[in-house]
């Protein structure tokens, strides 16, 4: 028998582990995936194995030549960002701009602050985002939904949902909620990612504030906008809930663990704040959509919100 | 079902002893009586080498305000009083007695008829706690006597007793109760008389169901003696949690348990204090439980303080071939043990054996910032941050984030995804920030 | 035209009413500072190791500005040379304090101190100090999980990897008191350097009784007062079974190490001892 250890308490632990959590998103992700791959077909297909596989290499060869850590490819995180930057293209994008996109996700927003943890902002957002101002026309030209599209790049181009309501269209709400409707590859269908949201939840992986704060916050403030002065803002606060990245973005990108506050309370304010400003750029602004940037604007808004939002101490309650 | 508000964690129960009647360890060669407790300072020995002893004669005499006499568990010769090993791992000073018979002193009631009255008043009752010896057996060893005296000003509205035994593994209290209740309950109103209060409330988890029904069908034979069952959450023994779970009161930062009008004891120094007052019995054994995945017998043993652990342990089989790590007391804030040649102290509440596979901790990476300590800590402090701080010497702001408050429960550590060693360095930090709060004063 | 007249007077307003108030404000707020304090300040070694017991080099200039004695004062990172510039720039007379450098009082290696357990937690020696004893059965002794080197600025301390001891390098240690300070067991002594660096002092700290840390070390000073008698000049005692050599007034003549049963007394950097007593003494010779 070797000698006993002696480690200082607790001697048992959970068994949760990084893996495991980054598993269960990848999983939670599923249903959303199977949508798009559906939807657009091959486009979608190529997009998203390309994102993780650019994503997966990038991490392994930051981590081996420039970092000379650990290896932490295993972890499932790179995997995850990589998923992740693919659903919010649209799955006709050329190949060069994915690889671009994971290069900037993994290279700028993620190792160059230490990896996993270390990142102020979420790195698929930034590489999206990246995209997005680089090349905005091709970030913007969504293919139509035709159901296995054997088409790639040449594939028939629409406007979403949201470019729609901006010029006084609305879309079929039926369309929405399943996901039949032109969009980034794996934020059309709403019942697909909600899915995801209750297994996240039955999993214990994110808790509910984030998600139903940031959701929340859009149904009152369009709601205010649309009985105040229905022919301006005319679309009814269920169009903005179910179109665009808003779901996606509520519940995979803002309850990313490392660039979102660290309390429940902090939670509440950090959902409250993308809410509103997702809301002022999509009503308001030159885009259309604006989750991306406010999920990043409040991603820098995070270690302010965690100096400041202390938990609920215990024996604060009553005096 | 009624359970503390903020945080909290449920471990895998592991209960492998419950159910096991006790047995009666055998007596050791040599007995190691510690005269230092884990809090306080070690009481002042009162015999010589060479003296005779009989089982439950004073060998050492409380110094200080937080100290607690210290009996004879064993009758024979005093051999020396030097320094031994404890449970800390540290050499604390001990009297070691050779064991010759076990002659008892004749003060002490041997009988097993239960005695229901107390005509004593509550200075009486509180003087002869004092004298027994009788601390806190839940594992913090707080004198009992000093926790009954209210500083003046204040006053107990309600008696809680702790029956929880939230650590896995553990279930000395749950066997205790099964098999001593009556007396249990005349010592909740012997207590009761003693702080001056009509209410008490018995709060045990609902995983010992069995403990529940018997304790309610003899509580109906008592007044003013409630039991409470409350959900399964550790740790809802520590006394901070057990006030908040059973009457919804929370105690100030900084503050004790008086402060919102409670008083409360752990369900085995209940049962030492009818002992004390009823039967004349001075604190000198307690029930330890022998457990651990690969345990051959699992088993509850009453055992005389200062036996060896090794003595017990081979009642019950002996070590495991594979064991990697000996804890004495509970998984989540027992500590480890070098040997089994440490005694039974008042505090000991097991031995734990966990296997080689289970023993080594597994690889820390980076902090993910997943809010997963914050959410379970059930003095809702933010772990992460104080590991921080405390790696980098950060002891002012510590302070000013609540470190004093923490009970270093091990949820933080026990539920980190990156296995990240959150207590260990909270703990440090907590350790430090103290001595520097004490020098100021 | 008209612009550039406008912009021309209100820039010549708003910098003549900024030059008046800065002004003013440097004459309301001034902070007289001494300029020898700069001077002292360059004559320091600039470490700003703190071993001094200022906040780094300037706040230790500003203390030797403000005294009235240089006695209490003391760099030792330069030691009296230093000292004396110092004095030299304040018209001062220096105090005259010996050079010190660190030395780690623990022999318990790997082999002479068998280890019983296994620590596994952070490692930190403070962290595992808190805890417990020690991985060997020695509870004074060198952990071994390295805060005195973690602490140290100068490089100095490092592990030996076949002691898996922490040794001093005598050129890079300045004597900060750094590693003193960050050793929970206590073990590190700050100890006058000795003429030509020579050192006799007790490599152990261990206060238990003789027969216990025998057991746990095999180079433990089990305090059986050996080298008390055999010291012809008083310089050592014996207090809690742990024999200690006074430096001041050790005069380094090496009888005591050949007399110590458990090899725990230590002489450095002497030359290789004369083979004039070939017996007894020869074989109990420590190993450094």
């Amino acid at each position: 028998m070797d000698k006993l250890i002696i480690s200082p308490a607790p001697h048992v632990h959970s068994g949760d582990s990084v893996s495991k959590n980054m598993r269960g998103v990848l999983i939670a992700l599923i249903p959303a995936y199977l949508v798009g791959l559906y939807f657009f077909g091959l486009g979608a297909l190529i997009v998203s194995l390309v994102s993780v596989l650019s994503c997966v290499l990038f991490e392994y060869l930051i981590q081996r030549y420039i970092l000379k850590g650990e290896k932490t490819i295993n972890d499932g995180s790179a995997v995850l960002t990589g998923l992740l930057l693919a659903f919010n293209l649209p799955s006709n994008i050329p190949v060069w701009m994915v690889i671009i996109g994971a290069m900037v996700a993994i290279g700028i927003a993620k190792m160059s602050f230490g990896g996993l943890g270390n990142n102020p902002l979420n790195p698929a957002l930034v590489g999206r985002v990246f995209l997005l101002i680089s090349f905005p026309v091709a970030m913007t030209s969504w293919p139509s939904p035709i159901p296995l599209n054997p088409n790639y790049l040449d594939a028939v181009t629409s406007a979403t949902p949201l470019a729609l309501m901006k010029f006084g269209h609305l879309p079929n709400i039926m369309d929405l909620f399943i996901g039949n409707t032109g969009g980034s590859l794996g934020e059309v269908s709403a019942i697909a990612l909600l899915i995801g949201f209750v297994y996240l939840l039955l999993k214990r992986i994110i808790t509910w504030h984030i998600p139903i704060s940031i959701l929340l916050t859009v149904f009152v403030f369009t709601g205010i906008l649309h009985f105040a002065s229905p022919e301006t803002y005319f679309a009814t606060p269920v169009y903005h809930l179910l179109s665009g990245g808003l779901l996606l973005g509520a519940i995979f990108m803002a309850t990313d663990y490392a660039t979102s506050p660290m309390t429940t309370r902090g939670m509440l304010v950090y959902g409250v704040g993308i809410g509103i400003i997702t809301v002022v750029i999509r009503v308001f602004g030159a885009y259309p959509e604006g989750v991306s940037f406010a999920i990043l604007i409040m991603n820098a808004f995070t270690p302010l919100i965690n100096t400041y939002i202390k938990p609920k101490r215990f024996g604060e309650a009553r005096k | 079902m009624r359970t503390f508000k903020i945080g909290g964690v449920h471990p895998k129960e592991y209960k492998f002893s419950a159910g096991i009647g006790t047995k009666i360890s055998l007596l050791p060669k040599q007995a190691i009586i510690p005269l230092g407790h884990y809090l306080g300072a070690p009481s002042k020995a009162v015999v010589t080498k060479g003296d005779l002893v009989k089982v439950g004669q004073l060998l050492g005499q409380a110094s200080g305000f937080v100290s607690a006499n210290v009996h004879s568990s064993v009758s024979g010769k005093v051999a020396k009083i030097d320094d031994a090993i404890d449970a800390s791992g540290y050499k604390r000073p001990a009297i070691f007695i050779d064991v010759e018979g076990d002659e008892w002193m004749e003060s002490i009631d041997r009988s097993s008829t239960i005695k229901r009255e107390c005509t004593m008043t509550p200075e009486e009752i509180i003087k002869k706690i004092s004298d027994a010896g009788i601390v806190g057996l839940g594992g913090a060893t707080f004198p009992t006597h000093v926790k009954l005296s209210p500083p003046p000003g204040k006053k107990a509205e309600v008696l809680i007793i702790n029956a929880i035994e939230c650590e896995p593994y553990l279930t000395c209290d749950h066997q205790l109760m099964l098999e001593k209740g009556e007396e249990i309950l005349v010592g909740v109103s012997i207590l009761m008389k003693a702080i001056n209060v009509n209410r008490a409330i018995i709060g045990i988890e609902n995983n010992k169901k069995d403990a529940i029904a018997h304790l309610e069908r003899l509580a109906k034979t008592f007044t003013g003696i409630e039991v409470m069952a409350l959900k399964v959450q550790y740790p809802q023994g520590g006394e901070k949690q057990l006030i908040d779970a059973t009457i919804g009161r929370q105690v100030p930062s900084g503050a004790i348990p008086i402060e919102v009008g409670a008083v409360v004891q752990n369900v085995a120094t209940t049962f030492a204090v009818y002992e004390a007052v009823q039967k004349n019995k001075p604190l000198f054994e307690r029930i330890i439980t022998i457990t651990g995945k690969s345990m051959a017998q699992q088993g509850n043993f009453w055992v005389r303080i200062g036996t060896a652990l090794a003595t017990v342990v081979e009642q019950a089989g002996g070590m495991p071939e594979d064991t990697g790590k000996i804890v004495a007391g509970g998984p989540m804030m027992g500590r480890s043990l070098s040997s089994l040649d440490v005694s039974v102290a008042k505090g000991t509440a097991g031995v734990l054996f966990i296997p080689t596979i289970e023993s080594a901790r597994k690889k820390m990476k980076n902090c993910l910032r997943c809010a997963k300590c914050v959410s379970v800590c059930p003095m809702g402090l933010e772990p992460y941050l104080l590991m921080g701080q405390s790696e980098n010497a950060m002891w002012t702001e510590m302070e000013r984030n609540r470190i004093m408050d923490c009970i270093e429960c091990g949820c933080c550590a026990f539920t980190c995804p990156s296995n990240r060693p959150l207590l260990d360095h909270v703990r440090y930090g907590k350790t430090t920030v103290g001595g520097i709060i004490r020098s100021r004063r | 035209m008209n612009l550039i007249l406008i912009s021309l007077i209100t820039l010549v307003i708003v910098g003549t009413l900024s030059a008046v108030i800065l002004f003013f404000a440097s004459k309301k707020f001034e902070v007289y500072e001494d300029p020898r304090i700069d001077e002292v300040e360059l004559a320091l070694p600039a470490a700003n190791c703190g071993g001094c017991g200022f906040p780094g080099c300037r706040g230790f200039a500003n203390a030797c500005v403000k005294a009235d004695l240089l006695d209490n004062l003391l760099c030792p990172v330069g030691g009296t040379p230093t000292m004396e510039k110092v004095a030299a720039i304040l018209g001062k007379t220096a105090g005259q304090g010996d050079a010190t450098v660190a030395v780690v009082r623990c022999g318990g290696s790997c082999d002479l101190r068998p280890r019983t357990n296994q620590y596994d937690g952070v490692s930190s020696c403070a962290i595992a100090h808190n805890l417990y004893g020690g991985e060997t059965a020695c509870s004074w002794g060198c952990l071994g999980l390295g805060d005195c080197i973690v602490s140290c600025k100068f490089d100095a301390i490092y592990i030996n990897p076949e002691t898996l001891l922490p040794e001093v390098d005598e050129e890079k240690c300045t004597s900060c008191g750094a590693c003193v300070k960050a050793c929970p067991k206590a073990i590190i002594e700050l100890r006058k350097k000795g003429t030509k660096s020579r050192r006799i002092y007790v490599n152990c700290v261990n206060q238990d009784k003789g027969a216990v840390n025998k057991k746990a070390c095999e180079a433990a000073c089990i305090g059986c007062s050996k080298c008390v008698k055999e010291c012809a000049f008083d310089a050592i005692t014996v207090t809690n079974n742990l024999a200690y050599i006074d430096p001041n007034k050790c005069t380094l003549c090496r009888k005591c190490v050949a007399v110590c049963p458990t090899s725990a007394i230590v002489e450095l950097n002497f030359p290789p001892r004369k083979a004039k007593v070939p017996t007894k003494e020869a074989e109990l010779e420590p190993a450094n």
